[in-house]
């Protein structure tokens, strides 16, 4: 392969150092109207009244909007396929208001200071209702959080807003309390996970203009463009063909725009005045109001025989979803259907739980998407249950794991949402990936502890992990590729590039598919107008899924160009040849440029165009094992990670630089997660974390040694070979730190994120134990 | 208020409020490179250099650069260009929204310091924050850029 699995710089990167304008708010009209937004403090409140008329009357100010202003519609801001797994349980404004930051009324001013001026002008009279703030105690709670009559499911995902739930989920194979009852060992444990917030640096933004066709264009920071469109038609009763949404650059997403936030206001002050508008989300709304990771309860019941065989497999979840239920069941389902096949030889599993509303910040989607939450879950079980049956939890993994050629029935059983699709792992190097890591950590020397000169303590320890590649039968990619004059080409994706690359990895697909230089092919992606659909970013889907349509379309583009060329040449197709530059038939020859130009100005003259797209009919997992080692001051309780090595099995990379950035970038969120991370809340339902100084993510001080590997795997279903890489190297960190630190200092974390205070703890109180 | 200073060696009046901060007048005046990040002088996307050193424009009153030479990273295109090719060997771009930031940082570090040590580097760079590479990525290619071991 001349340009797939090689490093190249990506086709942005430089432009976007050099300052180019890129971004969403880079591309705002200039005198767009500033969209501010007044947001509840309280928790949980009915609104009795708004007086608007001082806001409305302050010079500047052009539109003021509150519920009243909107038909009740119904809707949810998760961006996922049509119909949604999640509930429609918000409006765009509504009379009540679900947690601090919830929407009160928004304002569109000339400039920012008239906005906030205004802001402060607005009169609401609220009546304060009693918060669900523990999310142990939602279900059922007398405090309803829904109560509108509107609220409903798109299909069976067990909503009962009348308890606080909603969704539902129950699945098993096998007779789980009769294999536990076979069980010669059994270990019960509850593990609790954090909000985490994805912190990307690019603050949620948009903004809307009406264009000289009398058609509103939504410039939008989102992983989803076209659910975007999809969605503000419906909330907004506007006609989807006359709305375009353009992606421009986006500054990281992580899932936190896989979403709508602003869009609805914008779009909402643009359609009433005309004028254009924007609004870019202070870093305190990034935090208070759009999403962060769900919390979790995961209660695990792992049962298995003296000999290290594991039989079976209980887990019951309790995850809050908050205000909203953005992602509430497809996140938790992810908790299980991304983490139990790990350990395919069981007899028996079963998986069930409730996803309830608090008055919360909404939880939704964040890389992982469940499956860090389950991972750490069950990866600290395995090694409890481990050390509980006397064997190697390194020994028990391999034993006990999934490898290449196997499946697991819950493949079948759970898909997002729905039902899943039955496959067998056609690439699965999981026993390479932790016989490396072994090696790289230096596990034979530093397992399980080390006691330092200066009396700090070292331990080491892992954790394997899976995700998948897009959603199988519902997530659809597709690629259009035209070729130009003097023979160069444009590739359109709808596909969304939100800084991880790809861009860059679809340009590289394609030109090893046309078989030219990858600078013959310029790409522009994810505009609604201009570009065939994608349903977008998320679910590990873009080099797997609009990977997939890439190559299907250059594929065919090359086939055209050897048609077109025989015809020139006046030579038969089976005879002609493209070597990238020259086609050339039984001593005959043509350049590509030559084709181009001859096609276009001269003879036989036609658009040479290509369109394909790209359905999964499987979601072939990309697999990692993940190694720590962890350095504690006993005096103190501090952990400093000193190492962690990662090696991880995506098939083939199609940017080796690109997919190694990828894991690590995944690592450092899993890190921060494991030990820096935590939403927290007052007891009184206010949000404390609300800026990046008390919401602290790992700075460059804390992250030295990442060593990062992939493994030589070949995953035939996926364009030359690759599967997604988005998503896994997020899943391991919580569960290999945490098990380093109980192979260090024998203290057992089961509540993230791991602090100096809970390890101190954890060894004062074993001190005591042991007298 | 009219402030004169000199952004990228040209000398520029700006008419600001008083409470008004550097990153604004920046942007409003086309200098969309200089953006913000948290509101909270925590992310260092908004970093620019005031007379060759960094310092985060959103905690800088416009006033206060009556004076002074701004420099953005459309002034150091040249040591913008080095750089982004060393992250673009090293996949480090990512996202991008902090890297003009990042290469403003960057290129005072390398006039300032000689041959820094890794820990150096880090400390130099700590407040300019990224969420997207795991800063491994970065580290290796600011090392390139400064042409260090």
């Amino acid at each position: 392969m001349k340009h797939v699995n090689k490093v190249r710089p990506s086709v942005d990167g430089k432009g976007l150092m050099m300052g180019k304008p890129g971004y969403t708010d880079d591309l705002a009209e200039v005198n767009s109207l500033i969209v501010k937004v007044l947001r509840s403090p309280h928790p949980h409140a009915r609104i009795i009244k708004i007086d608007k008329d001082k806001a409305l009357a302050l010079d500047g100010v052009e539109c003021v909007l509150t519920h009243e202003d909107f038909k009740r519609i119904p809707i949810t801001r998760a961006g996922q396929g049509y119909p949604e797994p999640s509930p429609h349980d918000k409006f765009i404004l509504d009379d009540r208001v679900r947690h601090v930051g919830d929407e009160v009324a928004a304002v569109a001013a000339i400039d920012k200071e008239t906005a906030e001026k205004a802001l402060e002008l607005l009169e609401v009279e609220y009546e304060l209702l009693e918060p669900v703030l523990d999310f142990e105690k939602a279900k059922g709670n007398k405090s309803v959080i829904h109560p509108e009559p509107e609220i409903h499911e798109m299909f069976p995902i067990g909503l009962k807003p009348e308890e606080n739930v909603a969704a539902s989920y129950s699945m098993h194979v096998g007779d789980v309390d009769r294999t536990m009852s076979e069980c010669e060992v059994i270990l019960e444990k509850s593990f609790y996970t954090q909000a985490q917030a994805h912190t990307m640096m690019e603050p949620h933004t948009a903004n809307a203009r009406i264009d000289y066709q009398g058609r509103l264009v939504i410039y939008s920071s989102t992983q989803t463009p076209f659910h975007v469109r999809r969605i503000l038609s419906q909330a907004l009763e506007y006609p989807l063909n006359r709305i375009r949404v353009i992606k421009p650059r986006i500054g990281g997403g992580y899932g936190g725009k896989q979403c709508l936030h602003g869009e609805f206001l914008i779009a909402a002050v643009t359609l009433r005045t005309g004028k254009p508008s924007k609004i870019v989300y202070t870093r305190k709304e990034v935090y208070e109001s759009t999403f962060s990771r769900h919390p979790m309860r995961i209660d695990v019941k792992l049962g298995a025989m003296k000999d290290g065989t594991l039989k079976g497999i209980d887990v019951n979840v309790l995850s809050d979803t908050g205000a909203y239920g953005e992602h509430a069941l497809t996140v938790f389902m992810v908790a299980g259907s991304k983490v139990l096949p790990l350990y395919n030889k069981v007899d028996s599993v079963r998986f069930t739980g409730d996803i309830v509303y608090t008055n919360h910040t909404p939880a939704g989607a964040f890389r992982g998407y469940g499956a860090i939450q389950g991972n750490y879950a069950l990866e600290s079980a395995v090694d409890m249950l481990c050390e509980k049956l006397g064997v190697d939890p390194v020994e028990f993994r391999q034993k006990n794991m999934i490898k290449e050629g196997e499946t697991s029935p819950i493949f079948e059983i759970m898909g997002e949402g729905t039902e899943g699709t039955a496959m067998v792992m056609e690439s699965c190097k999981l026993e390479y990936c932790v016989d490396r890591g072994l090696e790289l950590i230096g596990w034979k020397d530093k397992y399980p502890r080390k006691v330092m000169k200066n009396g700090k303590i070292r331990g080491v320890g892992m954790g394997i992990a899976m995700q998948g590649s897009g959603i199988p039968y519902i997530d659809m990619g597709s690629a259009m590729i035209k070729m130009n004059d003097d023979g160069f080409f444009n590739l359109m994706v709808g596909a969304t590039e939100i800084g991880q690359g790809s861009d860059t990895i679809l340009g590289q697909i394609a030109a090893e598919s046309i078989g030219v230089e990858p600078d013959k092919v310029v790409v522009y992606s994810s505009d609604s107008d201009l570009t065939p659909f994608d349903t977008g970013a998320y679910a590990s889907s873009t080099t797997y899924i609009s990977g997939n349509a890439v190559k299907r379309a250059a594929d065919k583009m090359r086939e055209m160009i050897i048609e077109e060329g025989a015809k020139a040449l006046e030579m038969p197709v089976s005879e002609t040849d493209f070597d990238g530059e020259t086609i050339k038939a039984g001593g005959k020859e043509m350049t590509l440029a030559e084709l181009s130009n001859r096609l276009y100005y001269n003879e036989d003259q036609k658009q040479l165009a290509a369109v394909e797209s790209y359905v999964g009919t499987k979601s072939p997992p990309p697999f990692m094992a993940g190694f720590a080692e962890v350095e504690i001051d006993p005096g103190t309780g501090k952990v400093v990670l000193v190492d962690y090595a990662a090696v991880v099995d995506c098939g083939t990379t199609i940017n080796p630089a690109l997919a190694r950035v990828q894991v690590e970038g995944g690592l450092v969120q899993g890190i921060g997660m494991a030990m820096y991370e935590n939403v927290v809340y007052s007891s009184k339902g206010g949000f404390i974390t609300n800026n990046m100084m008390n919401y602290r993510i790992p700075t460059r001080k804390e992250i030295t040694d990442i060593q990062v590997e992939f493994a030589d795997s070949y995953e035939p279903s996926g364009p030359y070979g690759a599967k997604s890489v988005g998503e896994i190297g997020i899943d391991t960190p919580p569960a290999a730190i945490t098990n380093a630190i109980y192979n260090a200092v024998g203290v057992r974390i089961m509540e993230l994120p791991v602090t100096p205070e809970k390890v101190l703890m954890g060894m004062l109180k074993k001190e005591k134990e042991n007298g | 208020m009219i402030i004169r200073t000199k952004v990228n060696g040209v000398s520029r009046e700006y008419d600001v409020r008083p409470d008004e901060y550097l990153v604004d007048t920046l942007r409003n005046n086309g200098l969309v490179s200089v953006r913000r990040g948290c509101d909270t002088t925590s992310c260092g996307i908004c970093t620019i250099l005031l007379d060759g050193k960094p310092v985060p424009s959103c905690s800088y009153l416009s006033c206060r650069a009556e004076g002074h030479e701004i420099t953005t990273v459309e002034g150091i295109q040249d040591e913008a260009a080095l750089l982004a090719d060393c992250f673009g060997h090293e996949g480090a771009d990512q996202c991008g929204f902090c890297n003009p930031a990042m290469a403003l940082t960057a290129y005072a570090m390398k006039r300032e310091l000689k041959n820094p040590t890794d820990d150096e580097i880090r400390a130099y760079l700590v407040g300019n924050l990224c969420r997207c590479s795991g800063y491994v990525a970065q580290h290796r290619a600011i090392k390139a850029y400064l042409e260090v071991e």
